[in-house]
């Protein structure tokens, strides 16, 4: 989780923030406005000032917010002077948009607001659909409006051409005044009061967001078109309602309440992706009628209200229920001891925003809560300690006095101390917060218990007679929160602490695991400790700490390196560790049963360790065993799936056969005993252990896994290469997508919910505890990722769709492939690590398109879908999401805040002396923009902050070479070269346009030390020709292969590539590890495949019934040259790599797919599974009709070279007209 | 980068090459060889001996043997230390190999415990281990385990198994997150130079201003005749595990990390060599 930040105005009208990972309120950085209202979202906080304007404050970043500007030039071919300006006089504007209907001069394009700039002039726009037009930009027609094209015809009576600037949004880390410049006639009277939410209605990441806003006149206000690209919006609409409304509250979700002056509560209904401002309103009567609401406070599934009896209500959103919030009565208020302060706590935290009526609580509740801060100061912890006392709750039913007091609150994380050590920090409070996981949907009857809250608890005892506190939902919880100021009537010294006004916690997301220090006064450690987490040093410099490690070392070499030959006293013996687990049978009755198993440690002559892993069962009442010497273990996988804590172990017989051993325990702790223990002999006997060599070997499983493989010297030979299948893994804690290493201990890696990561140094974490793992450098992890299933629906006569299917058709609700049935209420997370935060929704961003509804249409099942309906469609499907999130440990650290689609790292050979220079590292963010990372180095991989390098459209892949050539793919389909990066010039000055392939759309793009390959959606991969140091950008794609997914290309120009083959009718397609060997220097075309590897490690049968099966992946690096890793072979989560299953008959395709499915029988036969990876190979290699060639490197002949210089001439040529697409990177800031 | 993990390990596999040579006035059948063994520096001198036990005892005859004692340059050595403290105590500045002297006859029965078997070794082990964790957390972490973790404890030690001792040790080693570390400190100092065996105290690892204890602390509450004044001449030696850690360490750190399998951090003070 990124940081986040609390949102707080107090009394004066300063606005201050308090940033989850901060443990001081700062003053707002543009402190000149005073404002009575904020609500804030994750990077912007709208605000109504003392002057009754709104203002916007939107937070710096890396990423500019750029908007892009164009305008067409047009142009009528005559007789006399050719293509003229003069157009006839039913033709469109000289200077038009691109429909030609609007006219558009150059100079009367204004910038929308004060708040932008220019980037640059206009230029014209080469690139035509991905292809350089190299006509200044023309396009051609017969006519206007019509089709145009590149190319010039005979029949061209009209041109036009593209001009482009870009504005830039320069009001970040200020507020900007939104301008009112709308009609007079409904210009808003001053507004009273205004809320932001709505941002999760879309998944989509361009930060669309609903802000409404309340005048004074009770009308309500909806700010059209406020998004990521334009955060001002674009003007005020006026929402028409039943009565005046006073106040209003906007959900992150789709929840929208509004208070009448009547005392009634409005609801929007309608409200949804395609129609955010929602249709109609409906009234709520308020709870009992003689007290009307006066204040409503809205999360993701929850309503709070205040009425005027200062009564709190709460509403669940599953059943319109309303519960009676305890606590809040006069009686009880008036108490006296910590039950009489947990209940005002209890009433401020649902009292959410009663501040906007001052009137309300705040004398009310004057005496009563000043008493108690003044009893709290000098017992703050025993205080709190009270307060979370509280047993646990029964939810209450409508209308129930019982609290239905969240159990979970209680579990307060901190002391509501307010106390601070320094008094030169910025006085503050030190609020006690409740992090409780979230619940978005909680079921009816517990609906209130298991909201989540955060309890923020703002008091201070010292000074401040009392101070609110007040509580706000968590993560995304409720957009708007009061504060409410207690005490008013004390006077408010200079040095006082700030007593609050308004609160809004809307953009603040705090994790349950999530620590914070808002609570804690640190005490005994630096303050440096609180930027600890924030950058990456080596956490382990003491001076002492060295030292013992330097004695150390020193007195082992005095005492033993002499004496080596000396008996040691005492003699290793066998040790013995069994335990109780269950195996998977893999023949008949093929099943798990019990076993009992033994590892066996003994200490070999050579005094190495070594194990044997002894697995006993009964079969037919005949006891027998298998056995594994942990020496021969290459690598343990946890499989884990929905019901089953198990893990497979593989060594290279194993692995050849694809019979792995499958061990399951009962629980997860003891599951991960075994596997650490397991580990740990593995380890040991290899003679592997502590924090990973910087030249090792990183990959991902397509579950997400991480493992590493150190470089044995046998890499290196190339006489005798280590085959793959022996090399052993060994697993880091951490779950991701996509890692990346340059052989110098930079490791990055990209979460699926496309966070960044940078690796720390460390090693174990997840489940490996103890021993198994560093003390340091392990920290939490989280990601997020989503499940898909699929509502299909076929089309009858009578009733048009409906659920109804052919009984020859699938499953109404379904798996991608139609095969499994997935319900809503049957599908489960992954695996049992894996946790729901979402609620089912559909998911629109599916390739093909939608109708409003999300629905695809085609003519029947199985086929290709389209976003709207024809004819010829018989049936439709929908996919619908669901979010899940794992949390683990690893040895990772967040970089925050922008999330990644792509990363590349140059790669480097150890022993190159780079010191001195920094680590050039590019990335492609999820929304497309390119990025460069600055100061990373070895000491701190994880670099100082972005560099942004400007494109003119979203790309979705870079790659860096081993000379610093970075090549990129945009989302239209072509590549784009980054001209003159350089250690000096680190983001280079301009893009060269690629064309891509004819009639292709590359995808992705990788770069070794000379060698550039890509990869188009089609599969194919292809080899760029004729690229040379004078001109890297080649001249030319030479088709290699198809049937290719992902790519990568070493620093040594090894090439790797995942192949993908779709099998039939099964929707498994198959992602197989493939290798180029002998792509050398001398030997550009290689000599073959390396059969014997990739295929290796397939992790059969051990995955489970889910849509997204995954068997194990593994990226290889097998560099015969070269020991370093730079690895890139992300998996899809949808396409398991099972290479070898059409060999094998349908039904044993699909047992071994599946865990609990039947296995081939016998164990040690020549069955199907026992087939070797050469023969499976053997048939797969025909599918790649096309040689590799390898780089190019040889002398020419002397008419290739003429041809050569030819073909680069021409380049030249084109390469002249390509514009400068963007500005150097010094522009960019 | 090396993790602290690194040096627990370093801590268990220490090793000090011994020489063992019989006394010269046992009485042998035939010339008693000397024995040389890598003592490990963790362990007991009487666990660890079976080996030259049997060595010397086959040069010798059946009625001369009684219980084995050891000795350096005079002084008995104490079975119930471990032996890195002996050797940090007594012989640090001596050259390699340790040259310990054995004898079958005249157990001074005032400098030394009889050791009958392993089970009193044993029951000295536990009983060092319960009392550390009487300081570390009142006892319930120790009291909490079984029997047969007590055992894997023992055993671990006895047959020099890392892993299998760890894997329960770290439990003694945990300490609540909201605390800075544990209760009190288990240590204990010894010096040649004054007849008390040892020094120990209650000291906490955190002060009251939340500041860490560093092993400079301990000494100056403790042993201040230990620490170098300012300006003075380094007069003595702080060993632990046969290194000097730094003064600025953090006890803590130390008891975690540096401490015998006892959970004890014995800590020798012994006058700077004077090369």
């Amino acid at each position: 989780m990124p940081n986040s930040a609390l949102w707080a105005v107090d009394l004066f009208g300063k606005v201050h923030t308090l940033s989850t990972a901060g443990q001081y309120w700062e003053l707002c950085k543009d402190s000149q406005l005073e404002f009575k209202r904020v609500s804030a979202a994750t990077q912007c906080c709208w605000g109504i000032a003392c002057d009754n304007q709104v203002y916007v404050y939107v937070c710096a970043s890396d990423v500019p917010i750029r908007c892009r500007e164009e305008a067409y030039e047009n142009q009528r071919w005559n007789p006399v002077g050719g293509f003229c300006e003069k157009l006839l006089p039913s033709d469109r504007w000289q200077w038009s948009d691109v429909s030609g209907l609007q006219h558009r001069p150059l100079d009367g394009v204004a910038l929308p607001s004060p708040h932008w700039a220019w980037e640059s002039d206009w230029y014209v726009d080469e690139n035509f659909g991905g292809e350089p037009t190299e006509k200044g930009g023309w396009t051609y027609a017969i006519d206007f409006p019509a089709t145009y094209t590149r190319d010039k015809k005979w029949n061209s009576c009209v041109r036009r051409r593209r001009w482009i600037r870009y504005r830039r949004y320069k009001s970040r880390d200020t507020w900007a005044k939104i301008p009112s410049k709308d009609d007079p006639e409904q210009l808003p009277d001053p507004f009273n009061d205004l809320s932001v939410g709505g941002w999760e209605i879309t998944d989509e990441p361009v930060g669309r967001l609903s802000v409404w806003a309340v005048s004074l006149q009770g009308k309500v206000w909806y700010r059209e078109d406020v998004n990521h690209p334009n955060p001002e919006g674009s003007s005020w609409s006026l929402m028409d309602t039943p009565g005046e409304v006073v106040q209003i509250s906007c959900g992150p979700h789709d929840l929208l309440w509004a208070t009448l002056w009547e005392g009634q509560a409005l609801v929007r209904e309608g409200i949804n992706r395609n129609n955010p401002k929602g249709s109609s309103w409906s009234i709520v009567e308020p709870p009992t009628s003689e007290n009307g609401i006066m204040h409503v406070s809205v999360g993701v599934g929850v309503v709070w209200a205040v009425t005027k009896d200062r009564k709190v209500w709460g509403i669940g959103c599953e059943d319109r229920a309303i519960y009676f919030r305890q606590g809040v009565t006069q009686s009880e208020l008036s108490g006296k001891t910590w039950k009489a302060i947990i209940a005002s706590r209890e009433y401020d935290r649902s009292h959410s925003g009663s501040s906007s009526s001052l009137l309300s609580a705040g004398c009310f509740f004057g005496d009563e809560v000043r008493g108690s801060g003044e009893s709290c100061a000098p017992s703050d912890t025993d205080a709190s300690s009270e307060a979370e006392r509280p047993g646990p709750d029964q939810p209450g039913p409508a209308g129930s006095v019982d609290s239905p007091r969240n159990p979970r609150d209680s579990l307060a994380l901190g002391s509501g101390s307010g106390r601070t050590t320094e008094p030169a920090e910025e006085e503050t409070t030190g609020p006690a917060i409740q992090t409780p996981g979230l619940e978005p949907h909680p079921g009816p009857a517990s609906t209130l218990a298991e909201l989540p809250w955060t309890n923020i608890d703002l008091k201070e005892p010292k000074r401040a007679p009392s101070h609110p506190a007040a509580g706000f939902p968590e993560a995304s919880g409720l957009s708007t929160l009061g504060l409410l100021p207690l005490g008013l009537e004390e006077p408010y010294g200079a040095d006082d602490h700030p007593l609050w006004a308004w609160v809004s916690g809307g953009g603040c997301a705090v994790e349950p695991h999530t620590v914070l220090k808002w609570f804690t006064v640190q005490s005994g450690l630096s303050p440096s400790m609180q930027t600890l987490s924030m950058s990456i040093t080596p956490a382990q410099t003491a001076a002492w700490r060295k030292q013992i490690f330097q004695q150390l070392t020193e007195r082992t070499k005095r005492e033993l390196e002499n004496f080596r030959h000396y008996e040691q006293a005492v003699e290793q013996s066998v040790w013995v560790k069994t335990g109780a687990l269950q195996w998977w049978c893999d023949w008949k009755p093929h099943k798990w049963v019990d076993v009992r198993v033994a590892l066996e440690q003994f200490t070999g002559l050579d005094g190495a360790r070594d194990s044997i892993l002894f697995i006993y069962y009964v079969v037919h009442e005949e006891k027998k065993y298998i056995h594994v010497f942990l020496n021969e273990v290459t690598v343990l996988v946890p499989v884990l799936n929905e019901t089953k804590h198990s893990f497979a172990l593989y060594t290279p017989e194993r692995t050849r056969q694809r019979w792995p051993v499958r061990l399951a325990a009962a629980t997860e702790q003891d599951m991960n005993d075994w596997l650490a223990l397991l580990n740990l002999s593995c380890c040991e006997s290899r003679r592997v252990h502590g924090r990973p060599s910087p030249q090792a070997i990183w990959s991902v499983t397509c579950k997400g896994d991480i493992f590493v493989s150190e470089p044995s010297p046998d890499l290196e030979a190339p006489e005798h290469m280590l085959p793959c299948d022996q090399m052993f893994w060994r697993q880091m804690g951490g779950h991701l997508r996509v890692v990346e290493a340059n052989g110098q201990g930079v490791v990055w890696g990209i979460g699926y919910d496309h966070t960044a990561w940078v690796y720390t140094g460390g090693y174990g974490g997840g489940c490996f505890q103890g021993l198994a793992s560093s003390t340091s450098n392990i920290y939490t992890q989280s990601d997020v990722k989503c499940v898909y299933i699929y509502e299909n629906q076929r089309w009858n006569p009578v009733t048009g769709y409906s659920s109804r299917g052919l009984p020859t058709d699938r499953y109404m609700w379904s798996d991608a492939s139609g095969l499994q049935e997935c319900t809503k209420a049957g599908t489960k997370p992954p695996s049992l690590q894996w946790t729901w935060v979402s609620d089912w929704a559909v998911d629109f961003s599916v390739p093909g398109g939608t109708d409003q509804e999300g629905w695809q249409y085609a003519s029947d099942f199985p086929a290709s879908y389209h976003g709207y309906k024809t004819m010829k469609d018989f049936v439709r499907r929908r996919c619908w999401a669901r979010k899940c999130k794992l949390v683990t440990t690893g040895p990772w650290l967040e970089v925050a805040p922008l999330t990644l689609a792509d990363v590349s790292i140059i790669p480097e050979r150890p022993g190159a002396d780079r010191s001195g220079h920094n680590i050039a590292l590019w990335a492609v963010s999820d929304k497309g923009d390119v990025l460069c990372r600055l100061g990373v180095s070895e000491l701190n991989p994880a670099g100082s902050s972005w560099l942004h390098v400007g494109t003119d459209q979203p790309f979705t892949s870079v790659s860096i070479g081993a000379c610093h050539q970075v090549w990129a793919v945009a989302r239209d389909g072509s590549a784009f070269y980054r001209g003159s990066v350089s250690p000096a010039q680190p983001a280079g000055d301009c893009w060269y346009h690629i064309p891509s392939p004819t009639k292709q759309r590359l995808k992705q793009v990788s770069v070794g030390q000379t060698s550039v390959y890509a990869l188009d959606e089609n599969g194919n991969l292809w080899y760029r020709q004729g690229v040379t140091p004078s001109y890297p950008q080649g001249s030319s794609w030479e088709h290699v292969s198809n049937n290719v997914r992902r790519v990568s290309v070493g620093p040594l120009d090894q090439v790797w590539v995942i192949a993908n083959k779709v099998q039939g009718s099964h929707s498994l397609s198959r992602g197989t590890v493939c290798h180029r060997t002998g792509v050398r220097p001398r030997e550009p075309k290689g000599q073959g495949w390396d059969y014997g590897i990739g295929v290796s490690k397939a992790g059969l049968g051990l995955h489970g019934h889910s849509v997204c099966a995954g068997t194990w992946h593994q990226g290889w690096w097998e560099a015969p040259d070269s020991p370093s890793g730079m690895l890139d072979l992300p998996v899809s989560p949808l396409g398991p790599w099972q290479p070898w299953v059409t060999r094998l008959s349908p039904s044993r395709g699909a047992g071994i797919t599946s865990p609990s499915g039947p296995m081939p029988p016998e164990p040690s036969g020549a069955g199907p599974r026992r087939e070797l990876p050469s023969a499976v190979w053997s048939r797969a290699s025909p599918g790649h009709p096309h040689r590799w060639p390898g780089p190019r490197r040889r002398p020419l002949a002397p008419s290739a070279a003429k041809a050569a210089s030819r073909t680069r001439k021409q380049a030249a040529r084109r390469c002249e007209g390509s514009r400068v697409i963007c500005e150097p990177s010094r522009l960019s800031h | 980068m090396t993790d602290d993990k690194d040096v627990l390990r370093d801590v268990w596999f220490g090793r000090i090459p011994t020489c063992f040579t019989l006394y010269q006035d046992e009485i042998t059948e035939r010339e008693a060889e000397p024995y040389y063994l890598l003592l490990p520096r963790v362990s007991y001198l009487t666990l660890v001996t079976d080996k030259v036990k049997k060595h010397f005892q086959k040069v010798m005859r059946q009625e001369d043997i009684s219980e084995i004692w050891f000795e350096y340059e005079g002084t008995p050595l104490k079975w119930h230390y471990p032996i890195g403290l002996l050797f940090d105590l007594l012989a640090s500045s001596s050259a390699l190999p340790w040259n310990i002297t054995v004898h079958f006859k005249s157990f001074p029965e005032k400098d030394l415990l009889h050791c009958p078997s392993k089970d009193a070794i044993e029951a000295h082990f536990m009983s060092c281990v319960k009392e550390a964790d009487a300081l570390k957390h009142k006892s319930q972490v120790i009291n909490e385990m079984q029997k047969k973790d007590h055992k894997q404890l023992w055993m671990g030690l006895q047959n020099d198994r890392f892993d299998q001792f760890w894997a329960i040790n770290r439990k003694l080693m945990e300490y609540p997150a909201e605390e800075n570390g544990f209760r009190y400190i288990p240590f204990r100092i010894y010096q040649t130079t004054t007849e008390r065996p040892f020094i120990q105290k209650l000291f906490r690892p955190v002060a009251a201003d939340g500041q860490l204890h560093t092993l400079g602390d301990l000494l100056k509450d403790t042993c201040p005749s230990a620490i170098t004044p300012e300006d003075g001449e380094k007069k003595n030696q702080v060993l632990i595990h046969g290194i000097e850690p730094m003064l600025e360490t953090p006890l803590q750190w130390l008891s975690e990390h540096l401490s015998y399998p006892d959970n004890f951090l014995h800590i020798s003070i012994i006058p700077q060599p004077t090369d």
